[in-house]
This record gives C-alpha cells, structure tokens and sequence, in this order.
C-alpha cells in the first residue's frame, strides 16, 4: 500500500512539480528569525480564514439590496453554522487588522524595511490599504440600517475631493441615491476586485521576501551599508542560516493555531455583530458608525476645528499612505536597531496612543447627543411643583438632557450642569440660554414666555451640597431663620 | 539541454534588413492588436461601471401626501419611494425628508442628510431643533447650523401643491462639496 502511495506520489510530483512548488518554504534564513517575526505568517492565515470563510458565506448571501438583510438574518439565525461563520469572518477580519498592524510596526522597529527590502515594505503598506478597504466594504456588506447610511457617510466624504468629488459620491452610492445598484457595487469590490489585486500583492510581497531573503535581527551599532549588506547576508546565511521549514516556521504554526482557536472562540461563544434594522433610509432612528478599525478616524472627524476638516479628511490618509509608502526611500540606510532610532520608538509609541485615544473617543462618542435620554425624576429636579419642577421638565422637554449631564442622566456633548449654580450667576445663565455659546444653540427664540424663568429656576439649585464643616454658624442660622 | 535553449535564444542574432523590418513589423502589429482587444473589452466594462457618472435624475414630482395629512406647524419625517428606483431595490427605494407645513399652501421639505457627512438628523419637536447622531451637528428649525461641524444649512427640496396633492422633487442624497 505505502509502495503504491510512492509510486502515485512520485509521477504526480514529477508531472506536476509540487516539490519544486513548496521548496521556497525550505529557502534559508537567519537562524535569530525568533517570535517576533511571526507576523506576516499569522496576517497570511488570517486572510485565508476570510477567504475560505467569505466563499462559505456567499453559497447563501444574495447581494441584492432588496434581499441581503433576509439572507443575513438566514444565515445568522436559520443555517447550520451560519452564525458561526459570520463570527469567524467578522474576527477573521479584526485579528488581519491586528496582525498587520503588528508586523507592520516590528518591521518599523526592525528597520526590515531599509536596503534591499524597501519595497518588500511598500507592497506591504499597500496591502494594509487593501485590507482596511476590505474592511469598510465588507461591513457594508452586512447591509442594515447603518450599512446603508455609512454608504451615505462614505459618498460625502468622497464628495469633499476638490472637481471630481461629486462623480466619486455618485460611483459609491451606484447613483443619485441608494438603490438597487449600490449593494451590489460593493458585493463586486469587496469579492471580486480587492480580493483579486490582494492575490496579486501577497504573491509580489512573498516572492519579494524571498528574493531578499528574511531580514536578521538588528543589532546595535552595525548600520546598513547597501554597498556590502548583500555580501554580509550572504554570509550570514551559509554560516549560521537554518531552512525556514521546518527550523524556523515551527513557531509561526504554534503563533498561528493560537489564532485560529482565539478567532474560533470568539466567534462561537460571542458571535458575530448584531444586525441592526432592515437598510430602509427612511428609518432616521440611525446611528452609523464604522467598526473598530476604522472608529478612530471617525473619531479624528468629530474632533478637529470644522474649519480645516474637509483637508484634514481628505488630505490626513493621502499624508500617511505617502508617510509610510515613502519612509524606505529617505531611510534606507544605516542603523536598525530601535535601541539607536528612538524616533522609530516615540513614532510607533505615539500612533498605538493616537489610534488608541481616538478609538476610545469614538467608543464615548461624547460629540454625540443622548437621544435616549430619559425625563428626570422628581427626586432628581428635587421638586413635584412650581417653576424648578417645570424648570426640570423643560430641561428634557426642549432637549437641554441631549447635551448635558445632570447628576449623571443625559448627554455628555455639553459641560456637566450637575452644579452649574455653583460657576454660573443667574444672568449668565440667562445669557448663555437666550444667546447660545460655542456649539450651543440659542434658545431665545423657541422659548414661550416663563420658560426661561423656570429653566433658571431649576439650574439655580444645581449647587454643590455643603458640607458640615463649610457650614459657618451664621448660615445655619440663616438656614434655620 | 534548457541551457543549451536559453543560451542560444539569448544569442545576438546575424538579421537581415528584411528580417528586422519583418520583426519589427511584427512586433508593432502584436502590440496594435493587443491594445484593440484591450479596448474591445475594456471600452464597455469601464463604461458600464462608471455609468452612474453619467446618468440623469429625471426631474420627477413625487406625490407625498394631500395638504390635509399634514398640521400647520408641524415638522414630520415622510417617506418617499423613489419612483426611478431599480425593481431590485426593496426598501431601499425609500428615502425620507423632513416636512412642515408653514401655512395653508406653503411647505418646507429639508433634507435628512445632515450635511456635514450624510447622517440622518433628527427633529426635536420640543427643543424645534434638528440635531445628526454622528457628530453632534444641531440646525435651527429653518435648517441654519446652530452648532456643531455642519458646513452649510440643511439642504431642502422643491414642494409644491398641485391637484391637491402635496408633490416634491426627487429626493436625492445632497453631496457637500465643500472644498
């Protein structure tokens, strides 16, 4: 049996060449190649994962725009292992995110991407494009209700490039407005077209790895010199190199299963994103927003001056994909170690804050009214009757609670009111209200006659409580009078 | 034996005049072809996909109710079909607009785009203010900016009332331009 399994083995391996196919994973490299360089592997499998799972999801998802929301609920709620494989697509997709932003940033710390290999990390960075266009195609793929308004969202931001804006706006939304013809667009770009040119690009970034071979760890005061770096590598490799298979990619294939199973986990016991309502636009109740790896730019709009924010939103990626696209030009050469490019060190350390800080604003979102919020009780105005009762009932009723806190009920896009008695005299507050402030509308003009008196009524008891050792013995005597 | 080929494939080559114009000839020819089989089939993908470009919105009127459905004053939200929309377009034929009816005769329709990125903003019929979920962006009840990074006014549509029937231009999505 084993005999006839070699004799098979043999004429297929002959006729076809798969030895010679997979003898570039036996290529060799430098034996320190360790955990860090485990990356570009974990990216690798986790685009296959979105692969095999995206072709799975497609046997049942109908990129209609009249019917992909019911296949999505289909395949969430109906099909054997549907709602898995929407969890396994949809962390497939953040742990590529993850996973290229680490190998991009060892890389960086590494300096892997100075002479020979500068365009090993200019595929590279085209390739993180590709994947964050994957990534916003595809959750408009899971087409609800935001889906359909980040469409709207992502055509007004095309809409800013100066002359062909409009054009581009129209491209996006498959037309003067959603319709029948913008699902399907995406349905195109997110399959078919992006998936394509990222086949292209892996095997040009592979083939590029290969050709340079694996960069050695850095080390201190050993600068890169393109006139001898070749010869060095060279030698490197036939003194202590080992073959990437299986001496070195055992570590990738433990790095690797761990992702697999975290994915498979999350995916199971957390499941997928949650549909949102049906994609109708005249469902206003809407609050798009872009998934996690994208939240920090959505972020970054909401907090610049309005001013210079149709630059920064056009001008901002074009400046970083320049950035990163061009850093191997202008710094090919020289050291590599992190420990004598501190600057390497502070810009990584300062994008993890950045993204990070902005991530997490995006999550608060305190730009954003409260539109849930609630009336206030009655133990919270701290009356039943008369002008600070009404005076609290108006501070929902004329949406003041969609902007402010009050004891912690409300929204947070305004200052907290909570003891708003304690900064504010009347008359400012009469003034603030009546006239508005900075990103404060002006109320004057819908305020009925009394209104404004009870407004100011209720937020003159928005004092801080005193306490027993503030309370002089004259004010308790006033107090009790 | 491959080396053999290649070496000799590599070889410089002992041509007559005849035989260069011939390649040349060639050559050219190869690379004319190539370049009309490109457009054969590249001309019509590319047009087919930036069609959208191209298309005209049809200047329709779309009835959106009678003058009695609505009250004097009031700002409602009206959902609108698009009636040049795609069959396979299901709910997404539906848009909506912000409508008040000032006086008798007169309507307002605003635009639910908030026209800072495109969200839908809401009315706060307490407060008469519209306010977007997206980043804060609030308009007056005339659709002025009050706050927030909303570059211009909300958009508003042409309304007429013709037949008795309230009518309003083709909803479509309002681009900011603003650069």
């Amino acid at each position: 049996m084993i005999k006839i399994f070699k004799i098979v083995w043999q004429w297929l391996d002959d006729r076809l060449g798969i030895s010679v196919l997979l003898s570039p994973m036996k290529h060799i490299a430098p034996q320190d190649s360790k955990w860090w360089y485990v990356f570009g592997s974990a990216t690798l499998v986790a685009f296959i994962v979105q692969v095999a799972s995206g072709v799975a999801l497609a046997f049942s998802y109908i990129s209609s725009s009249s019917q992909a929301y019911e296949t999505l609920l289909f395949i969430t709620n109906n099909a054997p292992f549907g709602r898995f494989l929407r969890g396994l697509h949809y962390y497939g997709a953040s742990a590529m995110v993850l996973m290229i932003g680490a190998h991009m940033a060892q890389t960086f710390l590494f300096g892997a991407y100075k002479f020979p290999r500068e365009m090993t990390w200019t595929t590279g960075i085209l390739l993180l494009a590709f994947t964050l266009g994957m990534g916003f195609t595809g959750q408009l793929l899971r087409w609800d209700s935001t889906a359909a308004w980040s469409v709207v969202v992502a055509a007004e931001q095309a809409g800013r490039i100066p002359i062909i804006g409009d054009w581009v706006a129209r491209f996006i939304l498959g037309g003067n407005t959603i319709g029948g013809a913008t699902l399907s667009r995406f349905f195109a770009i997110h399959v078919f077209v992006l998936p394509g040119i990222m086949f292209a690009f892996i095997g040009l970034h592979l083939w590029l790895v290969l050709r340079h071979g694996i960069s050695e760890p850095p080390v201190a005061g050993k600068p890169v010199d393109p006139a001898t770096y070749r010869a060095e590598y060279e030698e490197l490799l036939k003194k202590s190199g080992k073959p990437f298979w299986p001496d070195l990619a055992w570590r990738d294939v433990i790095v690797v299963t761990g992702l697999i199973i975290a994915i498979a986990v999350a995916a199971f016991f957390v499941g997928p994103p949650a549909l949102d309502k049906p994609p109708d636009p005249s469902i206003l109740a809407a609050d798009p927003r872009p998934d996690w790896y994208l939240l920090w730019y959505f972020a970054l709009l909401a907090l610049i001056p309005a001013k210079i924010e149709g630059y920064v939103m056009i001008g901002f990626p074009i400046l970083i994909g320049l950035l990163l696209l061009f850093v191997p030009i202008w710094n090919h050469k020289g050291e590599r170690a992190a420990s004598r490019r501190p600057w390497a060190i502070a810009v990584v350390c300062l994008s993890v804050i950045m993204i990070g800080g902005l991530w997490w604003e995006g999550q608060q979102s305190p730009w954003s009214p409260n539109f849930e919020a609630q009336p206030l009780s009655e133990k919270v105005v701290g009356a039943t009757s008369g002008p600070v009762f009404k005076g609290g009932q108006l501070f929902h009723d004329k949406g003041c609670l969609n902007c402010h806190l009050i004891q912690g009920l409300g929204g947070r896009r305004g200052p907290d009111l909570t003891y708003i008695a304690d900064t504010l005299t009347r008359d400012n507050m009469v003034i603030r209200i009546v006239n508005g402030g900075t990103n404060m509308p002006a109320f004057g003009p819908s305020l009925k006659p009394g209104e404004l008196d009870d407004l100011v009524a209720f937020l003159e008891t928005r004092k801080r409580p005193l306490r027993p050792q503030d309370r002089s013995p004259i004010a308790e005597n006033q107090i009790f009078q | 034996m491959n080396t053999n080929l290649t070496e000799s494939s590599s070889a410089p080559l002992a041509e007559t005049p005849e035989e260069i114009s011939r390649r040349r000839f060639f050559e050219k020819l190869s690379i004319a072809l190539v370049g009309l089989c490109t457009a054969i089939v590249g001309v019509p993908l590319v047009g087919f996909i930036v069609a959208p470009f191209f298309r005209k919105l049809p200047e329709k009127w779309v009835t959106i109710g009678k003058p009695d459905d609505f009250q004097i004053g009031k700002t409602v939200a009206v959902t609108v079909i698009d009636p040049s929309s795609l069959p396979w377009a299901g709910v997404t034929a539906k848009s909506a607009v912000w409508l008040r009816r000032v006086s008798q005769d007169s309507f307002i329709a605003f635009s639910v785009n908030c026209t800072h990125l495109g969200c839908p903003v809401r009315w706060l019929e307490g407060a008469e203010l519209f306010m977007c979920p997206c980043h804060g962006g609030v308009y007056y009840d005339d659709g002025t900016v009050a706050a927030g990074p909303p570059p211009r006014p909300l958009f508003r549509y042409d309304v007429r009332v013709e037949n008795g029937e309230v009518q309003m231009r083709q909803a479509i999505v309002p681009i900011s331009t603003t650069l």
